[in-house]
């Protein structure tokens, strides 16, 4: 297993026939991925890549009953093309495209919130790189090759810096079951907590590295759901230590943010909740490895 | 992106925000032609600069006389203003708000701003206004007034009431707070700000109650649809530099340290900073490149980074994935053709083709350190950057 994507999973791509469709598309396809169709308004009935194409996402799942889909629709049209995905049932939507207006996310986050769990959708970014299960399929514009199979969940707010992760793990023979980038933005579909619930419920994951950013109350909240919820080992890590404090104007930024926001806050925060924190961004893959030595495994971490 | 006081009254206005009568002068015949204009006695010239804390900087003054609205005008026009919020080097004035002196009642504390741990603008409030709010909020934070608005409704009245009775405000002035809580509302949501601070919103002693005191910002990715908002950017109040990298899609933040770090991605970049650190060096820079590294985009990074007097070594560390590392290879070779880097060039690719970029980079004959690890590279650009020291 894996969390969210695998080979069987149905996918169509929002923005299929544009370059960035285009390309993104035939990687996730060499990848593996079953890229079902895809979604351009005004090219229905088309055909692009080999598959067909809607005008509708709701046209898209009653023709292939696609499940997932991939947003790469300019900023501008992005919580539209959301709201679409999830009004059509689609469960899973992963967002790549960066510069989404805050407030469209507000909205977006509140319009999901209108379906009853069990059909809610699970919205994945904006501005990330995407949701990779390794040898299996990829959703986004990771380069797939870094990610070696194996059994350790990801969950990351930088797309590079999980690129970074998922190399240092590779060299030491160490690998990923899935990898979930939640994107760096303000307001983000899925949280830190979202994911680690998901790799906590998998039985092929036996430990997670997550990695953080400065900023934002994220990774507290997952700390300390770590220590309340979590059996498995979790490695953290927050980029950041050396970021300058930004400029900023008043005092109602600071009025709602607690302690929590600085890298070695959330470093802090970490450790206390339980977690092994990496000693340096060149040190991701030798500490998930020296988490993973120091437990009995389950089953054998390593396969090529 | 931020916007100065005069212009962020002149925007609450439209919404129903009562403001003191008042307006900019880039001038001190100007300032005094304005003083002239609002009519009375007294009043206030205040430095525009995109910082709170002015008053205490020396930036706001209280005036009764033509003579003495001049005089303040000429101080503070062309001065460079420090407040704790502008860091040392401090924000240059070039504009001034002259407005009517009031006399006050009360000072309150009214902000608006985008929770991200809630996913909705909050309101908050505080009966007392002024610079110590966050420390209150650090000390007190149950005496903070807090109102979670929800998006798909907006603002009601009543969480309006509530915030002005909590502000203990006699009956005659609540209904005035609520319509300017609910304006400001409005004005947040309809023009897409990040925050709206009223601080102080002030009660006068003929029971008006007035913003005195306004600070708006707005979220970047939203102004291709505030075109009005847009055109307030004041480019004087901007690092030139952070500015010049925003216009060719690139995110510079300028440091003290001297090692430049040109990278792909904002947690890649913050990361390299940190292992330069940790390799007992100091970065530069912040520079995230984003996503398509075109030689023309590197070139143009290359230039920032080297306009840093101070840079004594250049990191460059990319982690290809939707550019492949031959064609990001390509670019930095254009790139220091071009712009001819006189410091010491560490270039650390990893991805997609890494083999056939670093053959370019071996094969270009370029005096360029390579590094395979993060590690590696963070260490090479440190020793570098000593070894050209010690030269």
């Amino acid at each position: 297993m894996s969390i969210l994507l695998d080979e069987t999973t149905r996918v169509v791509i929002q923005g299929f026939t544009g370059d960035k469709g285009t390309f993104h598309a035939k990687e996730m396809i060499a990848y593996g991925t079953n890229v079902v169709g895809g979604v351009t308004p005004g090219k229905g009935g088309t055909a692009h890549l080999g598959r067909p194409v809607f005008n509708t996402v709701k046209a898209a799942v009653a023709a292939t009953e696609a499940t997932a889909s991939l947003v790469l629709v300019p900023a501008p049209f992005c919580a539209d093309a959301i709201m679409e995905a999830a009004d059509a049932g689609i469960r899973l939507v992963v967002t790549i495209t960066d510069g989404v207006p805050a407030q469209d996310m507000m909205t977006v986050k509140r319009y999901l919130w209108r379906y009853a769990k069990e059909r809610r959708t699970c919205l994945i970014g904006p501005n990330c790189a995407g949701v990779v299960s390794s040898g299996k399929a990829m959703m986004g514009i990771m380069p797939g090759h870094i990610y070696l199979r194996g059994a350790v969940g990801v969950v990351t707010r930088s797309g590079t810096l999980g690129y970074e992760a998922a190399s240092q793990m590779k060299a030491l023979g160490v690998g990923v079951t899935t990898s979930v980038g939640i994107g760096g933005d303000p307001i983000n579909g899925s949280s830190f907590v979202d994911m680690l619930a998901l790799f906590e419920a998998d039985p092929e994951t036996d430990a997670v590295m997550m990695i953080g950013e400065i900023g934002g109350p994220q990774e507290a909240d997952a700390a300390l759901f770590v220590k309340e919820h979590m059996t498995k080992p979790v490695i953290g890590y927050v980029a950041g230590l050396t970021a300058p404090k930004g400029r900023r104007m008043g005092h109602a930024g600071a009025i709602i943010s607690a302690f929590g926001d600085t890298a070695a806050e959330k470093a802090e925060i970490m450790r206390s909740a339980g977690l092994t924190v990496a000693p340096s961004p060149a040190e991701l893959g030798s500490t998930v490895a020296q988490a993973l030595a120091g437990r009995p495994t389950r089953r054998v971490l390593v396969s090529r | 992106m931020d916007i100065h006081e005069y212009q962020a009254k002149e925007l609450l206005v439209g919404f129903g925000v009562p403001v003191p009568k008042g307006g900019v002068a880039y001038s001190a015949e100007q300032a005094v032609y304005r003083a002239a204009e609002i009519g009375g006695d007294r009043w206030v010239v205040k430095a525009q600069v995109h910082s709170g804390a002015r008053g205490k900087a020396g930036g706001v003054r209280i005036c009764s006389s033509d003579a003495e609205v001049r005089q303040a005008a000429k101080d503070l026009l062309g001065k460079t203003l420090v407040t704790f919020q502008t860091g040392p080097e401090g924000l240059p004035v070039h504009r001034l708000l002259v407005e009517q002196a009031l006399p006050i009642e009360r000072e309150l504390y009214v902000g608006l701003v985008l929770d991200r741990k809630r996913e909705r603008i909050v309101v908050v409030a505080h009966p007392h206004g002024g610079m110590e709010i966050e420390e209150i909020a650090q000390r007190e934070p149950e005496a903070i007034l807090r109102e979670v608005v929800e998006p798909a409704v907006g603002i009601r009245a009543f969480q309006g009431r509530e915030l002005a009775f909590g502000l203990e405000l006699a009956p005659p002035q609540v209904n005035q707070a609520v319509s300017i809580i609910l304006g400001a509302y409005r004005a947040f949501r309809e023009l897409d700000a990040t925050m709206v601070e009223i601080n102080p919103l002030v009660v006068t002693k003929d029971g008006q109650v007035l913003a005195l005191d306004v600070k708006m910002s707005f979220d970047d990715n939203a102004m291709f649809r505030r075109p009005s908002v847009a055109e307030l950017r004041d480019y004087a109040q901007e690092d030139p530099r952070e500015a010049e990298a925003a216009e060719h899609g690139l995110n510079y933040v300028a440091l003290d340290g001297d090692i430049g770090c040109i990278i792909n991605g904002a947690g890649l970049a913050m990361a390299t900073m940190d292992m330069i650190q940790h390799a007992g060096g100091e970065p530069a820079n912040f520079l995230d490149i984003g996503g398509g590294a075109s030689p023309e985009r590197v070139a143009k990074a290359f230039r920032l980074v080297l306009s840093d007097q101070n840079v004594k070594a250049v990191l460059v560390n990319v982690f290809a994935g939707i550019n492949r590392c031959d064609w990001v290879a390509q670019g930095v070779v254009q790139a220091v053709r071009e712009v001819q880097v006189p410091v010491p060039l560490v270039v650390r690719l990893a991805g997609t083709n890494v083999e056939e970029g670093r053959r370019i980079l071996q094969e270009s004959g370029l005096p360029i350190i390579t590094a395979e690890t993060l590690a590696e590279a963070a260490q090479r650009a440190v020793a570098a950057r000593n070894a050209g020291l010690a030269a």
